[in-house]
């Protein structure tokens, strides 16, 4: 590990200024994911400012009728949390089908959106990356690329964005809230916080240098059933291969609504609208599940190893729509 | 500041090699798992800064001065001579470190040791009643719930953090519905509750078993 100097926050405002003012800084809480790769030197901080003691950590009622998550909430309190079981199950399903119980003890709720790709050559350091090293190139295009992207991918990066967590958020149509460095707060939209690699797969997010997630909004829980399925290696303990987050709600026979996000493949939880489109008002039906998961994977590319996930997606999307319907 | 004890023992130094061997094998380069604690991976010269910290391990105050790069698990082993929480892998994937703060079961491998000023630490060491083993221990005991060992300390302070989250109503992967919480302790909950902590010779069947005699003794 690079030698660092540390510090722990006084308050989000002192905090954000902080960062911001030194290149080299970096926030750190749980230091579940940033640690890793400082020991990896794939992370080089000068310095890391600890925020995980900040009063982030609670979660409150909105006036709408939603739930105001702090950045702080442990992975582990917020799956565990009676509101979220009961109104947002989506979430604690997504969230307890990742990481470890030690993990997920650990893990804040902004570090898990902020997490960084698994991706074997981003984690190599004799490999090119230009998510590591820009410029360098893609060793994933031509290599071992099974966990790889078949969505929203670019010639310069195929690593796909590893939480569960941030998929069952984009179901739910959740904001984060950012504190700036000059102190003002912002919010956006979930599906704006991750940015597709484009020619600059190393900007990963849409916050600045400083800006800090102080937490994550839950609209008021939409009506319908919610459900989230995830595909591994292994039964526990593994990133997806493919996950499914979904909302589907049903009137007689007939779909009302449907709500869908795809994890495992692509650089961020991926939203395909024209499958909710293709659900809306449909009968409740296979030939609609199968229409949806065709017309979400149409514009899948395959890299080789990877191209199984193209009708895993597809399978594993018709088969949770159904099982959400059922119950719905 | 707390008596640190460094007897090495014949054990000690049987856990050391098995150590050397698990690291070598992991194509890492030696200077970097040690860094931060002997040896330090940056510019040769720079001046490394020290920060006091105190916690609280096993009921006893500790009061340290470390390289801010210092892991949980590197205070714990190499500063104040507890080794019975061990360096797996070191980056969170084998649970070997497990150790619990503040009640909660965490990797102290992939936490600074700077982060935990103030927290309650219970070690393997601390769990048991002087002579009297803590029910978890007893039961793994009772069970043979291993065979080399080196996994044995982070699978016992993990399963005690994990019945204090059964005991909490918390669900799991394994639990049919997460909104009504945790069933049965079954063989598939303490499975996927548990599957942070990997025992390289595959003792499962037993730690599983342990596990559920300990789930009624506490």
């Amino acid at each position: 590990m690079q030698p660092f100097t540390y510090q722990r926050a006084n308050n989000v405002k002192e905090a954000a200024a902080a960062v911001a003012a030194n290149r080299e800084a970096r926030f750190i809480s749980g230091g579940t994911n940033l640690l890793d790769l400082m020991k990896l030197e794939i992370e080089r901080p000068t310095h890391l400012l600890d925020i995980s003691r900040l009063p982030l950590d609670s979660i409150e009622e909105t006036p709408e009728g939603g739930l105001r998550v702090g950045a702080q909430v442990r992975n582990s309190d917020l799956a565990a949390d009676p509101r979220v079981r009961s109104r947002y199950p989506v979430l604690s399903q997504a969230l307890l089908a990742g990481a470890s119980g030690q993990i997920r003890n650990k893990a804040s709720t902004a570090g898990n959106l902020l997490q960084r790709t698994r991706c074997f050559y981003f984690y190599d350091r004799n490999m090119p990356c230009n998510k590591r090293e820009p410029g360098t190139g893609c060793a994933a295009l031509e290599g071992f690329n099974r966990i790889h992207a078949v969505l929203g991918a670019s010639e310069a990066c195929i690593a796909v964005h590893p939480s569960d967590m941030a998929v069952a958020m984009a179901a739910l149509n959740a904001e984060v809230e950012t504190t700036l460095p000059d102190g003002t707060i912002r919010t956006m939209p979930i599906g704006d916080l991750h940015r597709l690699p484009g020619a600059t797969p190393h900007v990963e997010t849409a916050l600045g240098h400083g800006e800090m997630i102080t937490a994550v909004i839950l609209p008021p829980a939409p009506p319908g059933r919610q459900l989230y399925r995830k595909v591994r290696d292994r039964a526990s303990y593994a990133f997806a291969l493919v996950s499914v987050a979904t909302v589907i709600e049903k009137s007689g026979d007939r779909i009302r609504s449907a709500r869908i996000a795809i994890g495992g493949v692509a650089p961020k939880p991926w939203r395909p609208l024209e499958a909710e489109y293709v659900l809306a008002g449909a009968a409740a039906a296979d030939s609609a599940f199968t229409e949806a998961a065709e017309s979400a994977l149409a514009g899948a590319v395959g890299r080789g190893g990877n191209d199984f996930k193209i009708p895993l997606a597809k399978r594993t999307l018709r088969q949770t729509l159904a099982a959400a319907v059922e119950g719905a | 500041m707390a008596e640190t004890d460094y007897r090495i023992t014949r054990r000690a130094v049987l856990e050391g090699g098995a150590a050397t061997c698990l690291f070598l094998a992991s194509g890492l380069p030696v200077g970097a798992q040690n860094a931060g604690v002997v040896m330090t991976a940056g510019p040769a010269n720079a001046p490394i800064s020290r920060i006091p910290m105190t916690f609280r391990i096993n009921a006893t105050e500790h009061a340290l001065e470390l390289d801010p790069r210092t892991t949980l698990l590197d205070a714990l082993r190499n500063h104040l001579g507890l080794t019975g929480s061990k360096k797996g892998c070191d980056h969170g994937q084998c649970g070997a470190c497990t150790v619990l703060v503040n009640g909660r079961r965490i990797n102290s491998c992939l936490s600074l040791a700077a982060q935990h000023e103030g927290d309650e630490i219970t070690t393997v060491e601390g769990l048991a009643d002087g002579d009297r083993l803590h029910p978890v221990q007893a039961a793994f005991v009772a069970q043979d719930g291993f065979q080399c060992g080196y996994c044995t300390p982070g699978q016992i302070c993990s399963a005690v953090g994990m019945l204090e989250e059964v005991r909490a109503g918390w669900p799991s992967h394994a639990s049919a519905d997460v909104a009504s919480g945790p069933g049965a302790l079954t063989e598939a909950e303490i499975r996927e509750r548990m599957s942070g902590n990997i025992c390289r010779c595959a003792a499962y069947p037993n730690i599983v078993a342990a596990i559920r005699d300990a789930a009624e003794e506490v």
